[in-house]
């Protein structure tokens, strides 16, 4: 069969060496070469999702396996069921959008065919994670996505970038090592031998309960500070401030789902018992995640950490539903999964172009820009209500799942998650009425509206979210299967013990 | 008393003669090549071919070898696919020092000075080296370090492993005093090495004598035998092997005995500082692994409290002290030390798989230590009237490199993530495989342990990535440092960066390699005591 997986993998890497290769004559169409392999890459995600059998979302397809290092026990192993799918399709999306609305954020040449060199390496660490069928590997390529980021970070980053990126770095790096000491731990524990890191070697292990809560808890911190949960969540906020908007776009819409992908996916499925003995605890961070993220949001004056917070918010929602163990709660984190990347993703965009506009992402600066540039308040306010949850625009959908399907399971806990929504209605809503109405500043008379670029960027984002808003089945389809299996056997081991 | 001429099998001898055999030769080059040029030439020559002769040799005899190896020497020596292993590791290192050695800046200046009495740069030196004082005798000093310490790998015995291990630490001493720059230091350093050098080797020889007290046997194997057949404890038996372990745990540079590693890591010549903390290190790690896994080994229950405790003070303290370093070669050197508390870490619960993850340790380890070191002598202080001065050292001095050099800068960052043990670099790998190897005798919370002190490592070697990427270059000090070019230098940096990345990516065919070597030989062929 063809690796279409390697391939995907591969073909960022090779974008990234082109362009950071690119002789000095080329360089100037450097974000041309790199929007051409995002494309390409873009072209194969979708040819992916055509040829996936939604009928059996549940098995892994697109499956191959090459021996890598056997000495280790681990393998090439790759391989998508519906929600790696989704999250595969998600940075496949993605990043041609983050390198469309990074177009002019450099001015030198070669600093530009670097940084979207970093970018495409990047993809292709994020579209592994996702699909690595082999805990080893995903480790790996979860650590080594550290390198581009940490370099988009510290590079490229504002005035408080080599701080953000070296916290970035440490809280990552201390996550990883622990989580090793369980990757290590855990092929001693599984069958061992030439592809003894094969997650389907690994699941359903009969592990002494002390050596699985173990395990759980090296896997989970790790997931956790990625996630951003509270109280691990403290270097996000500094990130987002200090990196470039599509930097953190990235980072937070895509691979911050490492974490929560790794929760649904590897905690839950290799080692369900501890995972339900530690529920109750981590249901009550993610309820504290869902309201200290809210309320901190609507303090914030810098947009970049209003939005990292609220992000913050998001994140306790799906780790609560994840964590709930009900079909339709695990469904709708899933989904949310996609839903918040594509909404937070365009609210750093539009973020980015009131940025760039003004030089200033203080709210204090802006004012009454409604009529000054009247497209870009529109999309904002779309963006912005998609991140609030209102019906029609699809991170509702995914939202209401969690919700209703925690209710039956932790009815305090969806209690005070769900007055977040009542907060998150008012931080959007008052960071929209800070910068698009009431006087305007003189600074912002000479504000462009959206250019095409900008509306290439950000209305296609809207344009899915509004038909995943309508049509929720499209994902669900292929998401039902997969949490419905997992579900199953967080289940099933209860019965059992 | 009979004494009956000891058989020697002299074939696996090969590659470690060959090295022997050209040092001599070169001192020989020394006493009849009169013209300074040519007899530089003809050393560096004669030292490489030596060293590539006796890689090919080794390589030979490990792919031609049948079976665990060949007992040389009746309980003295053997030569097993562990050592061949380590001999090839070493010519290697051996090869990577000669470049080094051979390095020059583009004013032709050498890392080592002509003589000892005269300041750098100053008319006495061009004198002196006018008067053919050229010191090449470095050469056939490395080919004997390189020889002894590939010898230091196949001896089982307590008494000649003293004395090897003197083979390779003499020419050590007298290298490390002939640092062309920062003189004072590089003396201090000299003499701090040696004295303490000499002090451990007391230690070391008084831990054979008691050894030799206790069981009436020197070779490791009846020594293993003798423990074994001992009724109950003796205390003689443990303050012996705690003895010896304090003796080779000097060399590996474990706290407490590491006191000599920043001082002299510090002010010897680079070269020699590299060659110090891949090959020594390498070696010290080899003579360890056979003391402990073919003569102490019964004694795990009483030793390895002891590797427990060293280690995780040597991760903890070394890690600690090199967060404060200010200086480039000091921050290296508590980072070699920490890197020896990560060695210790395989030989928790006396795990087999040290035998075979540490040679992996030790050779990613290795590489990115010389490509460090390679990269750290070309970068060089310059007077505001263009003159090139030493090494740049202060970490202050590094801000900025990516933008003067970003090939060199880069390749320091793949040897300092190396280090760090971040995935896709050799390094990872060879934290893996060790962390394993503990993880397999249950000490999972020397792992923790090992995996937070790594975090932390991070730290100071990210603090250099920031300073050459994300710092700009001070305007005042724009033009106070010099990016130094010698091929010989840079073709060390390009083959440990592109070896890093190898094995970091496919590091099968070594690891299945170290796999193999994973046994150690018995050196009895004989009954013992006859």
């Amino acid at each position: 069969m063809f690796p279409q997986l390697s391939l995907m993998v591969v073909l960022p890497l090779i974008g990234a060496g082109v362009v950071f290769a690119l002789p000095q004559s080329l360089r100037k169409r450097a974000r041309e070469i790199a929007l051409f392999f995002s494309a390409a890459e873009l072209v194969l995600a979708v040819n992916l999702w055509m040829h996936f059998d939604s009928n059996d979302a549940g098995a892994i397809q697109f499956a191959e396996t090459h021996q890598w290092i056997p000495q280790i026990g681990t393998s090439w192993a790759l391989g998508v069921n519906g929600i790696g799918l989704s999250l595969v399709l998600l940075s496949a999306i993605l990043v041609p959008v983050a390198i469309l609305s990074a177009w002019r954020d450099d001015k030198s040449p070669k600093r530009r065919a670097n940084y979207l060199a970093l970018v495409l390496a990047s993809q292709a660490f994020m579209i592994g994670v996702f699909a690595a069928r082999d805990v080893f590997l995903f480790y790996v390529l979860f650590e080594a996505m550290l390198i581009p980021i940490y370099f988009m970070i510290g590079s490229f980053g504002g005035a408080q970038r080599r701080y953000a990126s070296m916290k970035f770095l440490i809280y990552s790096l201390v996550g990883g090592l622990i989580m090793l000491l369980g990757v290590i731990a855990l092929y001693a524990a599984g069958p061992g031998g030439e592809q003894g890191f094969l997650t389907d070697k690994l699941t359903g292990l009969d592990l002494s309960t002390n050596t699985e809560r173990l395990l759980f808890l090296a896997f989970f911190i790790a997931f956790a500070i990625k996630a951003p949960m509270f109280p691990v969540h403290t270097w996000l906020p500094t990130v987002a401030e200090s990196a470039r908007p599509s930097t953190t776009a990235l980072l937070v819409a895509v691979l911050d789902k490492v974490g929560t992908f790794g929760m649904l996916t590897l905690c839950l499925v290799l080692f369900p018992n501890a995972s339900r003995w530690a529920a109750p605890v981590i249901i009550v961070f993610a309820v504290i995640s869902v309201i200290y993220g809210a309320i901190l949001a609507i303090g914030q004056d810098n947009m970049l950490r209003l939005v990292s917070f609220t992000s913050i918010s998001h994140f306790g929602i799906m780790v609560l539903g994840i964590f709930a163990f009900a079909q339709t709660s695990v469904e709708g984190a899933a989904l949310y999964m996609f839903n918040h990347g594509i909404s937070t993703a365009a609210l750093f965009f539009a973020v980015a172009f009131l940025i760039q506009r003004r030089g200033s992402a203080s709210l204090r600066d802006f004012g009454g820009l409604q009529k000054r540039a009247p497209v870009l308040a529109g999309t904002f306010l779309i963006i912005g209500l998609s991140s609030l949850s209102l019906p029609g625009l699809s991170p509702f959908i995914s939202e209401i799942m969690v919700f209703i399907g925690a209710f039956p399971v932790v009815p305090v806990a969806v209690i005070f998650a769900a007055s977040a929504v009542v907060l998150s209605a008012l931080y959007i809503l008052l960071m929209y009425k800070k910068v698009f109405t009431g006087p305007q500043a003189p600074e912002l008379d000479n504000m462009r509206d959206l250019s095409l670029r900008d509306r290439v960027v950000t209305w296609p984002l809207i344009a899915i979210m509004l038909v995943l808003g309508f049509l929720p089945g499209i994902l669900l389809g292929v998401l039902t299967q997969p949490v419905h299996d997992i579900v199953t056997i967080v289940a099933a081991e209860e019965v059992g013990k | 008393m009979n004494w009956t001429q000891p058989e020697i099998t002299w074939g696996p001898l090969v590659p470690i003669l060959v090295v022997l055999l050209a040092a001599a030769a070169g001192i020989l080059v020394e006493a009849f090549v009169r013209t300074p040029a040519t007899r530089r030439v003809v050393q560096i020559g004669l030292a490489l071919a030596a060293l590539v002769v006796a890689l090919g040799a080794a390589v030979v005899q490990w792919a031609t070898q049948e079976g665990s190896g060949t007992v040389v020497l009746n309980l003295m020596l053997v030569v097993d696919r562990q050592s061949l292993a380590w001999q090839v590791m070493l010519a290697v290192f051996g090869i990577l020092t000669v470049l080094l050695f051979a390095a020059r800046t583009r004013a032709g200046e050498e890392d080592f000075t002509a003589l000892g009495s005269t300041p750098p740069g100053s008319l006495d030196e061009t004198r002196a080296l006018r008067a053919g004082l050229q010191v090449t005798e470095v050469f056939p000093l490395a080919l004997f370090a390189v020889g002894g310490m590939m010898l230091f790998t196949a001896v089982t015995d307590y008494v000649f492993l003293f004395v090897v291990l003197e083979l390779f630490s003499l020419p050590l001493y007298i290298l490390v005093a002939l640092a062309r720059r920062r003189r004072s230091l590089s003396h201090e350093a000299a003499l701090k090495y040696f004295l303490l050098g000499a002090f451990s080797s007391a230690i070391y020889i008084f831990g054979a004598a008691l050894i030799y007290g206790a069981t009436g046997q020197t070779s490791f194997t009846a020594v293993q035998t003798a423990i074994e057949n001992l009724a109950g404890h003796d205390p003689l038996i443990i303050a012996a092997a705690v003895l010896i372990l304090v003796g080779l745990l000097f060399k590996l540079g474990a706290v407490p005995f590491h006191t000599w590693v920043p001082d002299v890591y510090q002010g010897a010549p680079t070269s020699v500082t590299a060659f110090m903390a891949a090959a020594t290190k390498a070696a010290a790690v080899a003579a360890l692994l056979r003391v402990v896994y073919s003569s102490l080994y019964p004694l795990e229950w009483e030793l390895n409290w002891l590797f427990w405790t060293i280690s995780i003070i040597t991760m903890i303290l070394a890690t600690l002290i090199a967060l404060v370093q200010t200086d480039m070669k000091r921050m290296l050197a508590y980072s070699s030390v920490a890197h020896a508390g990560f060695i210790l870490v395989a030989f928790a619960g006396f795990s087999p798989a040290a035998l075979s993850s540490l040679p992996f340790y030790m050779l990613a380890y290795g590489l990115a230590t010389f490509g460090a070191f390679a990269v750290v002598t070309q970068v060089r202080e310059r007077t505001a009237d263009g003159v090139v001065g030493g090494e740049a050292n202060r970490l202050g001095q590094w801000a900025g490199l990516g933008k003067r050099a970003p090939w060199l800068a880069t390749a320091m960052t793949l040897f300092l993530l190396s280090f760090a043990g971040i995935p896709l670099t050799a390094g990872f790998v060879g934290k893996f495989v060790v962390f394993r190897a503990a993880i397999d005798e249950g000490a999972w919370p020397l792992v923790l342990v090992a995996v937070l002190a790594s975090g932390a490592a991070a730290f100071f070697y990210v603090r250099i990535i920031v300073l050459m990427f994300f710092t700009d270059v001070p305007e005042d000090q724009a033009d106070l440092i010099e990016i130094e070019y010698s091929p010989f230098t840079r073709a060390v940096v390009v083959f440990a960066a592109v070896f890093t990345v190898v094995l970091g990516v496919f590091p099968g065919p070594a690891l299945a390699a170290a796999e193999d070597a994973g046994v150690l030989l018995s050196s009895l062929t004989a009954t013992v005591g006859s």
